[in-house]
């Protein structure tokens, strides 16, 4: 256990389901989860020998991304979602951007084109499935314990519960943080970072690898903007600074101002793939 | 932040690299850290101490490679080095570079026995 990120060694993640307080699934691995420590008598099935002096330290060529095993695994859910044509979205931002408030607004305004599911990611409680939930859409909430970001082993796990129909939308929550969900790809087609009014125009600078990831910039809360001193325009420009492929969408999701085009984003990603 | 989960990712490659080898012990491990890998070096550091404990690769010797990072401008196409993802063209002065190398995060050897 680290005190510095406090994520769990152990990948303590569990998935829960609104409503059904027995539901309960933790998040492991399903295979070699063994402990190699005293395996140095096993056959090697790779057809080549060598010797094993125990006790003399030899240096190996590895060259792995260190990410490799996270990013094969979202690999495999991206060319799930592909074949079922299920647009697959990581959601990031802040805590307390409105991630949820927009999805309670955009969901029930998508209904009727497409089917939509909901994965939530949050270190506790069930409380943003349940408003989810509360929109009549099939919800799964991965609880990380500790942990930081959500990762393609939690979709992979949470996907298998939640089985989303072909042809559909599967909104991700991930867990409020502008820094760590930017390293763990989930397998999505695309990212939509959001940001609100209320927090600082100069975001996109002090969590440039995140804006640099996104595919999608929401600006929300735009009715606040008579009350507090936010820059528009400055954020925008901040945030095609580091990324100048960014598409940028202003919404308001407590009034509905600009939820349209956000919606026509979605119909246009969906109905391309 | 996420640097706990680095480590362990850091772990299972290093382990499986060494369980193909046919040994049983890490005792040195070299990492390249690109300036844009989104790692924080110490921090990584730190969580490695934890993340090995009662591993193959527990008092594992960790070197880390910090690399310099590189952009070139899509619209000039001048190549010069960078320092983060804002960045402005040193040339014609526009936002629109594209990041070449500096993202890497990956173990480059292992010492086994």
């Amino acid at each position: 256990m680290c005190d510095t990120c406090g994520c769990s060694p152990e990948g303590g993640a569990v998935l829960r389901k609104p409503g059904m307080t027995d539901y309960h699934v933790h998040v492991v691995e399903g295979d070699h989860h063994h402990d190699h420590e005293h395996d140095h008598d096993h056959d090697h099935d790779h057809g080549h020998s060598h010797d094993h002096h125990h006790g003399e330290s030899r240096k190996v060529e590895v060259e792995l991304d260190v990410l490799s095993k996270n990013n094969l695994l979202a690999e495999r859910n991206r060319g799930w979602f592909e074949a079922r044509r299920i647009l697959a979205i990581n959601f990031l931002s802040s805590p307390g951007s409105g991630k949820t408030t927009i999805l309670e607004k955009t969901v029930p305004m998508l209904l009727e084109h497409f089917p939509v599911t909901v994965i939530e990611g949050d270190q506790q409680t069930t409380n943003d499935a349940d408003r989810i939930h509360a929109l009549g859409v099939p919800v799964i909430q991965v609880n990380t314990g500790t942990g930081c970001h959500l990762d393609a082993l939690m979709v992979q796990r949470a996907v298998r519960e939640l089985d989303p129909p072909e042809r559909s939308l599967l909104c991700i929550e991930n867990v409020g943080n502008l820094v760590c969900p930017a390293m763990f790809d989930l397998g999505e087609a695309a990212r939509v970072v959001v940001i609100s009014v209320t927090e600082g125009e100069d975001k996109p600078l002090k969590y440039p690898t995140m804006f640099h990831s996104a595919d999608l910039c929401l600006l929300n809360k735009t009715d606040l903007l008579p009350y507090v001193d936010f820059d528009v325009a400055k954020c925008r420009e901040y945030a095609t600074q580091v990324n100048h492929h960014l598409e940028w969408i202003e919404v308001s999701a407590r009034t509905g101002e600009g939820l349209d085009r956000w919606k026509a984003w979605l119909i246009s990603r969906q109905a391309g793939l | 932040m996420h640097e706990m989960s680095i480590a362990l990712s850091v772990i299972d490659a290093v382990t499986e690299k060494a369980r193909q080898e046919g040994c049983s012990a890490v005792t040195g491990i070299e990492l390249v850290v690109g300036r844009l890998a989104g790692v924080q070096v110490e921090s990584l550091r730190f969580c490695f101490t934890a993340a090995t404990r009662n591993t193959p690769a527990e008092g594992a010797e960790l070197i880390i490679e910090e690399r310099e990072a590189s952009g070139r401008c899509e619209d000039c196409g001048a190549t010069f080095p960078v320092e983060s993802y804002h960045v402005k063209c040193p040339s014609c002065g526009l936002y629109r570079v594209r990041i070449e190398t500096g993202e890497e995060l990956s173990v480059r050897t292992i010492t086994i026995e």
